[in-house]
């Protein structure tokens, strides 16, 4: 069951880093006014960081599959 | 053109459409080919999380607060990665308990009590009521507005209308119905719906559909995609504060008490509990939904800063932006997607309140009202064997109860909040569970006081700090209540409790009341050990995932057929006979016949234990897994097995070669044994025959010269005849003497041997010489066939001297008197000499051929009355001769017709050290010492 404990492992570092990349103070780094191609610089980066968070976490549960 | 009439009318044929799906989905699960039993499935249930409250509420937070409405989004997100252990830990215990709602999990981790399943129940009740209320008005409001299109006109304020003109009312009264309807049809042990949990999976399609049709509406079709809005928002100054969050510590505090708050609302709001763990099919389903769930709700999300700005720039005040899913299709004529996304908006207020009062009209009847009437048994229900009609009953009135009060709600407090502010304060409710859940689930110190003391103090300060607040708000209450605190004291202001500012209502209430419960919880929890009833639920829940791995398929379904194959697997491991007899044990222990054991975990435990003893526990556990889980074997697991097999492995090649040496060792021994006894027998055979053959001649000496000392008178020739056979036995005798004592020495390897090159043809011819009186006596002839080219031989020239006078002497002791005749011919070989003795004698029978080298035994003395004639030990020192110099000694078959015995010997030519080999080879018994090698 060592693969098991991994995936948990592995999760638990991931939601870390979520707690990280959405919180205070990274999340201020990109709280201005700024626009990247249009976008509030904000806005892009919670749903870019967002999205690949998901995809971190749909390759580390899906991966025992393969 | 939409009129009430098709608003409501679509809105029932959606309703019918749902009911259709669930009935569906419940004929399937009745035939055992269940819909719902698809991760994805699962995960689309899931988004029973976004209801009304995320499909018009975001866009009016997001026209509030800007980015503000992501938290609720991203605490789910980061909760379902932790979900993969925690959700999954809850799901084994419900499954293992057969726990049908929060309340009864609660209450049966802390010894099962009604108490405490009782005060979770009004603790859930209370605090989801406000949100349901929410789900009311976005239906009502969004029906108000739609039916009154294409004019855009705001809900007047419902606590204005007449009780029976408000279509609020309505809504409830038709959600009660429809929830029991769905809910409470039938009644089902495991309180699954199968039905209902297709329906939701169903709206959470449809609602997200309609929301992104909205979504691309407003950015593509009202404007040119989104960094049009977005330059366009940037330009007016009200908006652009909307694009980022607030830089201060009161912003970014809130938003992290956000993140947490709907982290623990995604796990612990009643409808999630319900659907996440209670009608999960497969917690196997739960890989899929903890990446398909978030990146639901990361498309939902996507368009709601477009629509919220578009519908500023768009409305420029004037229209609530709670509405502005609704409203913005309206305005811009678009009324088929207009009544799209209010099915939306339906499908998320429907699946919402279906699944909470389901949820909670379970717990009011199981953990409440059931509780209470058993107690009492006011009706005699202890004494009726049917209870299931009541159980119904109870539950449909629950429904309708729970949604009235929503009602109530509503009409008192709830047009002084947005939709959010109000699902928050149920959020912070749900939230005072965490502790004595997540608590109950990790840690074994907590205790029914504790549970209950924690709950009660979180549930006490979330009503004073939020709840009441929000009836104050309303008018409902006095307002000098929140201005001045409680009694006039200021430091017991609600929502600046002990004088604390700086924080959001939200994050003030979850400080203050998570503090009051997790610091009683543990504190009361402290105060006295768990009694045994507790640490047994304790131990039960925090080590589920342990006992339950071995156990976590077991609740599924097609239990009969597992049990043949773990033993089947056992079989493989432990021998079919004993894995069948230790099942039937463990069949017998529990009272059942094998054929009857079903594979619960039990028996799952019960088949790795006995695995692991034969395989070790790594490899028990991962062989079991692969009968019972369908799981494809990891490269660790098969690393550990290989790990543990190797070691196995090596031990058993020790062992084994332990064993084969062993082995030898007896088989060495057992030889010596049997050697030592022959030898032993030999002796004892040897001592009675030496004695036996000294006896003769004695006797025979004996009884002469008794003879001729007791009778004087015996003539001279008779006396000198006596002592002539006198003399000849004495011969005989120490000729015996000597020959014994020759054999011992030749036998025990102290014989004196001298080595050197001997000339055979002159050894012969001495023998010869020496024999020829005895030869002339009997008339024998005598014949010498020597080639002339005869090599030496290494060997001892006396001893083979005493061989050639043993044969020679025997031929002529059997060749028949006056025609006799014996024949000696010697010749070589590149290798050996070979040198025959033929008589013409009688012959040796080819059964004593080789008898006659025994010692003692003579040929020809079959006959009775024949005197020995030798002392049968001359072939037998001869052969030992022989072979002590390498050669063999054997008797023939005679060459041809009247030949008599025709015996052979060879010996090696004496080429350099070869001699010295043979010495060591010819010595007598070598060969059985090497017996066994």
């Amino acid at each position: 069951m060592y693969r098991s404990r991994l995936t948990t492992q592995r999760l638990a570092a991931i939601f870390l880093l979520g707690c990280l990349l959405f919180n205070y103070p990274v999340l201020a780094l990109f709280n201005k006014a700024v626009a990247v191609f249009g976008f509030p610089v904000l806005y892009a980066y919670v749903f870019l960081a967002w999205l690949g968070f998901i995809v971190l976490v749909a390759l580390v549960v899906e991966r025992r599959q393969d | 053109m939409l009129s009430g009439w098709t608003v409501i009318l679509a809105s029932f044929a959606y309703l019918g459409i749902l009911f259709a799906i669930a009935w569906v989905a419940d004929r399937r699960a009745d035939q055992g080919r269940s819909l719902i039993a698809n991760p994805t499935i699962y995960a689309l249930s899931l988004a029973v999380y976004c209801t009304t409250w995320t499909f018009y509420g975001s866009v009016g937070r997001a026209a509030a607060s800007g980015v503000g409405f992501l938290p609720i989004y991203l605490g789910p997100t980061l909760m379902m990665v932790l979900g993969w252990s925690v959700i999954r830990k809850i799901i084994h215990v419900v499954k293992a308990n057969r726990i049908t709602s929060i309340a009864d999990f609660v209450a049966s981790r802390y010894g099962k009590s009604q108490l405490l399943g009782g005060a979770v129940t009004v603790i859930a009740v209370v605090g989801v009521i406000p949100y349901i209320a929410l789900q009311l008005k976005a239906v009502s409001n969004s029906f108000t507005i739609l039916a009154a299109a294409p004019a855009i006109v705001m809900p007047a304020q419902h606590s204005a209308v007449p009780l029976l003109h408000d279509s609020a009312l309505y809504v409830a009264v038709i959600m009660a119905l429809f929830t029991i309807l769905f809910g409470t049809r039938h009644l089902d042990a495991t309180e699954r719906h199968e039905g209902m949990v297709a329906a939701i999976a169903f709206e959470s399609v449809v609602k997200l559909v309609s929301f992104v049709a909205v979504g691309l509406f407003v950015t593509y079709g009202l404007y040119d995609g989104f960094a049009d809005i977005f330059a366009r928002a940037r330009a007016l100054p009200g908006l652009e504060r909307l694009l980022t969050t607030a830089d201060t510590a009161v912003g970014y505090g809130s938003w992290a008490t956000l993140t947490f708050l709907s982290m623990l609302s995604v796990l612990l709001l009643p409808r999630q509990f319900q659907i996440a763990v209670v009608e999960n099919v497969n917690p196997a389903h739960l890989k899929r939904a903890v990446w398909l769930f978030p990146l639901y709700l990361f498309i939902i999300n996507l368009f709601v800063l477009p629509i919220a700005l578009g519908g500023l720039m768009h409305f420029a005040g004037g229209v609530d932006a709670d509405t502005f899913v609704l409203t913005l299709p309206m305005d811009n004529r678009s009324e088929g997607l207009a009544l799209f996304a209010y099915i939306g908006g339906l499908s998320a207020a429907t699946g919402m309140i279906i699944v909470e009062t389901i949820a909670l009209s379970t717990m009011v009847c199981n953990d409440l009202v059931m509780p209470l009437l058993l107690r009492r048994d006011w009706f005699g229900l202890r004494a009726r064997a049917d209870l299931s009609g009541l159980l119904l009953t109870i539950r449909r009135w629950a429904i309708v109860a729970i949604l009235m009060l929503g009602y109530a709600y509503f009409r008192l407090a709830g047009e002084a909040y947005a939709l959010v502010s109000i699902g928050l304060i149920s959020f912070a409710a749900v939230a005072q569970f965490a502790p004595v859940l997540i608590g109950g689930l990790y840690w074994k110190g907590g205790t029914r006081s504790g549970a209950l003391a924690g709950l009660l103090a979180g549930f006490a300060v979330w009503l004073y700090t939020l709840l009441l607040p929000s009836f104050a708000k309303s008018g409902w209450l006095p307002a000098d209540f929140m201005t001045a605190g409680l009694f006039g004291v200021e430091l017991l202001r609600p929502q600046q409790l002990f004088g604390l500012t700086g924080l959001d209502e939200i994050g003030h209430c979850l400080l203050w009341s998570l503090l009051a419960n997790i610091g009683a919880y543990v504190g009361v929890s402290l105060l006295r050990p768990p009694d045994v009833r507790e640490a047994r639920q304790a131990s039960l829940f925090v080590d589920a995932l342990r006992l339950e791995d071995a156990g976590r398929w077991a609740s599924g379904g097609g239990t009969t057929a597992q049990v043949s194959e773990l033993l089947a697997l056992a079989g493989r491991f432990l021998g079919p006979e004993k894995a069948r007899a230790a099942f039937e044990q463990f069949a017998r222990e529990r009272g059942v016949a094998l054929a009857r054991l079903t594979a619960n975990a039990e028996l799952v435990r019960f088949a790795e234990s006995q695995l692991a003893g034969a395989i070790g526990s790594a490899s028990a556990r991962v062989m079991v897994a692969s009968v019972v889980e369908e799981e494809p074997l990891g490269l660790d697991e098969v690393m550990n097995i290989l790990d543990e097999a190797s070691q196995v492995r090596a031990y058993s090649q020790e062992l084994e070669r332990k064993s084969r040496e062993l082995t030898r060792a007896t088989a060495d021994l057992r030889d010596a044994n049997e050697r030592l006894r022959e030898l032993d027998r030999m002796k004892d055979d040897f001592i009675s025959t030496v004695t036996h053959e000294l006896r003769t001649p004695l006797t025979s000496i004996r009884a002469f010269s008794e003879m001729l000392h007791e009778d004087p008178r015996i003539e001279l020739a008779e006396r000198t005849r006596f002592l002539g056979i006198i003399v000849g036995e004495t011969e005989r005798l120490s000729r015996l003497i000597n020959q014994i004592l020759d054999l011992a020495k030749l036998e025990s390897g102290r014989a004196d041997w001298t080595s050197v090159e001997v000339d055979l043809a002159e050894v012969i011819r001495a023998a010869s010489a020496s024999l020829s009186q005895l030869y002339k006596d009997k008339g024998v002839a005598l014949a010498l066939d020597i080639d002339a080219r005869l090599p030496g031989v290494m060997a001892d020239r006396d001893r083979l001297m005493q061989v050639m006078i043993n044969l020679l002497s025997n031929a002529v002791k059997f060749a028949p008197a006056a025609q006799g005749r014996v024949k000696v011919s010697a010749g070589g070989t590149a290798a050996e000499v070979r040198v025959t003795v033929v008589d013409n004698g009688p012959g040796i029978r080819a059964a004593e051929r080789e008898t006659i080298f025994e010692k003692f035994r003579q040929g020809g003395q079959d006959v009775l009355t024949d005197k020995p004639r030798g002392t049968g030990l001359g072939l037998p020192i001869s052969r030992q001769i022989i072979e002590y110099f390498g050669g063999r000694l054997w008797l023939e078959a005679p060459g041809e017709p009247g030949e008599g015995a025709r015996f052979v010997f060879t010996l090696p030519l004496s080429t350099g050290d070869n001699a010295e080999q043979e010495h060591a080879g010819g010595a007598s018994g070598e060969e059985d010492t090497d017996r066994g090698r």
